[in-house]
């Protein structure tokens, strides 16, 4: 039998998202089913002095209106932050209160201060606009690098500074530092990002009166989290009687890891009122109150001799928390942000230093590559500037830097496994024909144009990861996953996992590994998730974890599978375990024509009477059934890494810049499903070079979001990008038995200095993300008319 | 209200609806055609493209009373005997979606694009596309899935 | 949406009757519906004149072109007799929006609510525009009268647009990267009696940049702007564009559009 790991198969989930028949939590609806609109601040800070809900409780279809006063009365539990972060002086990180309904104050604009549930969304909306809230407007902190000089906006928290951290060894960097012939400085900022999932925020929450169980479907990349956090933390209902289901879930890229304050209120509410409760976002809704991305002001430095070996770094950052510290808005700026920052180089000595700020804007959370695309390009604008500056071609100074030896112990925390960085940039060198620049860019200034060309080599951390290793380091949580191969008696196989897809194609690469593992055709297995009532506890879809993490618990139930299935085969083959072998399906015997398919043991299993002549084929003490549960904790992250190269066009008269050539040689270890990587790869690149060249997020001064709505947030469009051009390494991953690293956060991690390289490369200065036509022409008038006074 | 009578997906619809009930409304919550999705709810993501009379448009920013003697066909209606849609098909073959949001208003425009111009290259594609917003994709394999239902229909 | 009533009308004058000051015409709603729904906007009756047979249509003369009011840019676009007569407007059809908002947004509607980044106005602007109203007519230089306003008088409707055919024309847009209406777009035409330069999306509303105009009616190529001053005061400033960025883009799209005519 024909493997089908490293197949291109097709997805099985297409023909149902194709059809119109995907089920997303806005396509769920209940008899009797109630709509809630919730009632959110205009203003960025602001105490609540008064909520007169009156009128609105009187209008046409309401049936309640709820208030933070509601919330504090039912002793609902706040939002919480869910890794805790200690500061370089050893004190603990400080985190302000986040009810789901605010009492006392709002922090900004999109805050939640009421909701209104009506017999239709019309009238719950329409009543919305009757509740009077009296607000006593205070002064704004909205800029991240002003935060610590500004108002506190908590009164348990000076300088809005949630904690001071650092990572490395100051002292080992300033001897480094002292013996360098160069040092390189940078400063960066890293701009804000909505994520903007298509599918907005949705939930609708069902209670039934009769057993006192709250089912609640919501738009969650991990339905688990959610379960226990709404009942451990926000106190709705015990874990036992709450079910979350996350059906089919139109996107998330982080925004969608954790519950938010409305998945909590409407899940209370529907307990409260007896009636499903339903809420979907509007997309207005989604770009207020969805977490963002990023959000760093960094400084950073790097130490290096003349022949440009690298000697020390060090890195300054100050990161935007926005009003709350969110679920994993702690890890983001520091763990998942400070080791990666020393980037894919044997660095000597280095440290980062992060401090973390409240601001009166939405909080920020996890964003694809969470804190790796901010060291990324934190370390690759640093290491394309010592080339520079050192007059070296860059790829010769990444070459130098790279580990040739691995295990590689990386400079701040990670033991990567396993790379060959030095063929990837080689690979992606003449994948994209490097040497073939210089005419390509004597043919664009024929035309007028500015062409330029950049590189970037990345390593990241991901498949999250090691239990012991996270909570050491501050994690809420372990960070394992679950899986559970379910035979049926016809032989048939549902696989439930503790991951969860929301485009990822979990219902293809999963079952190929089940497949593979069991002998079984593809199309004889189910893959299950997103359901808590449905298979064991799990931790959900981020981190480029599904598959490292989730795919081998899957893996190693289907070898409990098979342990059983030999003791089973023995007995009814009548020869010793140890004569069994399983192979494609078959239970074997050596050396003779004895053999049962998995299918037959399966059945057995389910039948182990004595019926007639058959006889019981349970070896004596064995329990009936076929079903195997694992839990599994991987020993390290994974560690993928790559090289990309990027080519853009810039006409000078209007500064806008056109990607005209990107290439991206990754290595992900073991592919299972190269349709599946490639579409990951595609994805995201084009949520980097977003970033690069067209996304940010905008507030005023007085906290108002500008870029509210797709006519001021630069949503990247097809006719943005060229075809990318794509090829891969394999070093597998010694962490997990697939080999397996993680693909989905390599694009959005490697893109932004990749092409914001490729950008500076063309007009010849340094230039902030996002590289907007207006930002690059003013800085191609500054270097005309540098070189025109030059001259 | 208003009544309103429309052909969608071939069967005849006659209902009476408040006047200010958008298309994609009417589609959602009245007919349960669940399949036309909205992503903005004002014309700019084109999750909710369907076809009036052939043609394509942005289902949340029509009045279905304004619609009246139409002929509406949805994601759901592009299926034939059990079979999918070449358009469908070729999304398949090329992983030309994702999370799959997107996808029916994607799918409905294009086939409106090969409606109007048989073999279009990659530039016109993407052009075309301009109205429908992914985020998962980075639109490549979606540009491959229209220039393989261009082969086929 | 705010509920309102709904009012399909057969002729102009069921149409006019039933118009009052909390009332707006219905054409395309690529704009009106999308208003409502954020709130912006509400009316008490929303009066559909597409099935006013009248409105819709294009004629096409020696020396003009009259594109009824409720005709949607697709079929300008796609239009044989525009694209021989007057390629420009075509093409400046063909460019607004996406497919899907060309295949319902209508001219009339377009140019009635002027924004000020709207591609249209600068049509009319260019071209010497006449717009027949249900009354009157109206010059496109007296009909712009500012941000989202025109002359038209509440009730009054717009039947048709007469486009002025001009020696030599093109519209060049420099669209926002997120909302994809204009940064900065300019039209220029040539005619007998001189060259207009409409410019849509640097200001408040569409004007007709005189400094560049004048330079192009003594001599018309695209050196003759290099060394126009065109003043960034009065120009809009926001997150997509400063004024000095917007000023000079007029300068090279109007040197873009002289070359392209």
């Amino acid at each position: 039998m024909a493997s089908l790991v490293g197949s291109r198969v097709e997805r099985k989930e297409d023909k149902k998202l194709l059809t119109g028949r995907g089920k997303y939590t806005a396509d769920v609806t209940f008899a009797h089913q109630t709509y809630a609109y919730f009632v959110r601040s205009p203003h960025a800070r602001a105490q609540i002095k008064n909520v007169d809900i009156s009128k609105a409780v009187k209008a046409s279809g309401v049936v309640s209106v709820l208030t933070g006063k509601d919330i504090v009365n039912d002793k609902i539990g706040g939002l919480i932050a869910g890794w805790r972060i200690k500061s370089e002086d050893g004190s603990d990180m400080k985190v302000p209160p986040h009810p789901p309904l605010a009492s006392e104050s709002v922090n900004y604009v999109g805050d939640h201060v009421a909701v209104v549930i009506a017999e239709s969304l019309d009238e719950a909306r329409n009543a919305a606009e009757l509740v009077k809230v009296d607000y006593k407007v205070l002064k704004a902190v909205v800029k991240t690098d002003e935060a610590m000089k500004s108002d506190n906006i908590y009164k348990d928290i000076p300088k809005n500074l949630c904690f001071d951290w650092l990572l490395g060894d100051r002292a080992k960097v300033k001897e480094a530092f002292d013996k360098a012939d160069k040092i390189i400085k940078i400063d960066l900022i890293n701009n804000r990002l909505i994520p903007n999932a298509m599918e907005p925020r949705a939930a609708n929450a069902d209670y039934n009166p009769s057993t006192e169980e709250i089912t609640l479907y919501t738009t969650s990349q991990n339905p688990h989290l959610a379960r226990i956090i709404i009942s451990a933390f926000n106190g709705v209902a015990p874990e036992n009687k709450l079910r979350v289901i996350a059906p089919d879930v139109g996107g998330g890229f982080g925004s969608k890891i954790y519950p938010y304050a409305e998945e909590v209120v409407c899940s209370w509410a529907a307990k409260k009122i007896e009636r499903p409760v339903k809420w979907v976002a509007d997309r207005t809704e989604s770009f207020l109150s969805d977490c963002h991305g990023r959000d760093h002001v960094t400084h950073a430095e790097l130490a290096v001799k003349n022949d440009g070996t690298f000697l020390g770094f060090k890195n300054e950052t100050i990161a935007n928390l926005g009003a709350y510290a969110s679920v994993f808005g702690t890890v983001t700026p520091t763990y998942l942000f400070g080791p990666c920052a020393t980037g894919v180089y044997k660095m000597p000595a280095a440290y980062s230093n992060v401090k973390a700020v409240y601001t009166n804007t939405a909080p920020v959370d996890a964003y694809r590559g969470a804190g790796r695309p901010e060291a990324t390009y934190t370390i690759e604008t640093l290491v394309e500037k010592a080339a520079r500056e050192l007059g070296m071609d860059p790829a010769e100074i990444r070459m130098k830097n790279f580990p040739t030896q691995f295990p590689f112990q990386q400079t701040l925390v990670h033991s990567v496994d396993s790379g060959d960085y030095v063929g990837g940039l080689k690979k992606a060198m003449e994948v994209a024909d490097y040497k073939g620049f210089e005419k390509r860019k004597r043919d664009s200034a024929s035309k007028g144009k500015l062409r330029g060309i950049g590189l970037c080599s990345y390593f990241e951390a991901c498949g999250i990861a090691p239990s012991p290793v996270v909570m050491m380091l501050g994690c809420g949580i372990g960070l394992w996953e679950s899986a559970e191969v379910r035979f049926n008696p016809t032989g048939n196989v549902t696989v439930f996992t503790g991951s969860h897809s929301h485009g990822q194609g979990h219902d293809t690469t999963f079952a190929q590994i089940a497949a593979d593992q069991l002998g079984v055709p593809i199309e004889n297995i189910e893959i299950s998730h997103g359901d808590t009532d449905k298979g064991p506890f799990g931790y959900g879809t981020y981190g480029s974890r599904s598959l490292t993490v989730g795919g081998t618990a899957i893996v190693k139930a289907c070898d409990k599978i098979v342990a059983k299935g030999k003791k089973v085969a023995a007995k009814m083959l009548e020869v010793s375990e140890s004569d069994v072998e399983f192979k494609d399906g078959e239970f074997i015997v050596a050396k003779s024509n004895k053999k049962k398919t998995i299918g037959e043991i399966a059945f057995a299993c389910y039948l182990p009477g004595t019926y007639g002549e058959v006889k019981s084929p349970l070896p004596e003490g064995e329990e009936p059934g076929l079903k195997e549960t694992s839990f599994f904790d991987p020993v390290n992250f994974s560690f993928p890494a790559g090289s990309h190269i990027c080519e853009v066009e810039v006409d000078p008269d209007t500064g806008k810049v056109e990607l005209v050539k990107y290439t991206a040689v990754d290595d992900f270890g073991t592919i299972i499903n190269p349709l599946v990587v490639e579409g990951q790869v595609h994805g995201g690149l084009a949520q980097g070079i977003g970033q690069a060249l067209h996304e940010n997020c905008h507030y005023d001064d007085s906290g108002q979001l500008v870029t509210a709505s797709y006519m001021d947030y630069t949503m990247p469009r097809a006719d943005n990008f060229p075809n990318f051009e794509l090829g891969f390494t394999c070093t597998p991953a010694t962490s997990n038995p697939l080999g397996t690293k993680g693909c989905g956060e390599a694009g959005a991690i490697a893109a932004p200095p990749t092409v914001m390289n490729a950008v500076m490369n063309a007009i010849g200065t340094e230039i902030s993300m996002p590289a907007t036509a207006e930002k690059v022409w003013k800085a191609c008038q500054k270097m005309k008319k540098a070189n025109s006074e030059a001259a | 209200m208003t009544k309103v009578s429309l052909e969608v997906n071939g069967k005849k619809v006659v209902k009476e609806i408040p006047d200010h009930t958008t298309l994609s409304v009417f589609l959602r919550e009245i007919l349960n055609l669940t399949g036309t999705h909205v992503g903005c709810d004002t014309s700019q993501c084109g999750a909710c493209v369907v076809h009036v009379d052939g043609k394509s448009i942005k289902s949340c920013t029509a009045l279905a009373a304004d619609l009246n003697g139409s002929k509406i066909t949805t994601i759901e209606g592009l299926v034939s005997n059990g079979k999918m849609h070449p358009m469908q098909e070729a999304f398949k073959k090329t992983h030309g979606l994702q999370c799959g949001f997107c996808t029916p208003g994607m799918v409905m425009s294009a086939i409106d694009l090969l409606n109007n111009k048989k073999n279009p290259s990659d530039k016109e594609i993407r052009d075309w596309l301009e109205g429908n917003i992914c985020r998962c994709t980075g639109y490549q394999n979606i540009i491959a899935a229209v220039k393989e239902a261009a082969t086929k229909m | 949406m705010k509920t309102f009533n709904y009012h399909s009308t057969k002729d102009v004058k069921e149409a006019t009757k039933l118009a009052s000051s909390s009332s707006a015409f219905l054409a395309g709603g690529m704009t009106t519906i999308p208003s409502m729904k954020l709130g912006l906007a509400s009316y008490k009756d929303i009066i559909d004149i597409k099935r006013i047979k009248k409105l819709s249509g294009i004629k096409v003369s020696a020396k003009s072109v009259t594109i009824g009011s409720t005709t949607k840019h697709v079929e300008v676009a796609n239009s044989k007799e525009v694209k021989k007569a007057l390629p420009s407007l075509s093409a400046l059809a063909e460019g607004i929006g996406d497919p899907q908002v060309r295949n319902r947004g209508t001219i009339g509607g377009s140019i009635a609510n002027n924004d000020p980044s709207a591609d249209y106005p600068s049509a009319c602007i260019a071209l010497n525009a006449t717009i027949h109203t249900n009354n009157r007519k109206i010059s496109a230089d007296k009909f712009f009268t500012g941000m989202f306003e025109t002359s038209l008088k509440k009730g009054e409707l717009i039947e048709a647009i007469e486009f002025q055919i001009p020696e030599k024309s093109c519209y060049q847009k420099y669209p926002n990267p997120a909302s994809r209406y204009a940064i900065v777009g300019v039209y220029v035409a040539k005619h007998k009696s001189g060259v207009n330069v409409a410019v849509t999306g640097a200001k408040s509303c569409v004007y007709n940049e005189k400094n560049i105009s004048n330079a192009l009616s003594k001599n018309f190529s695209a050196s003759s702007i290099d060394n126009v001053v065109v003043s960034s005061s009065g120009i809009n400033s926001d997150i997509h564009a400063s004024a000095e960025y917007r000023a000079n883009m007029v300068k090279v799209f109007a040197k873009k559009a002289v070359e392209a005519c």
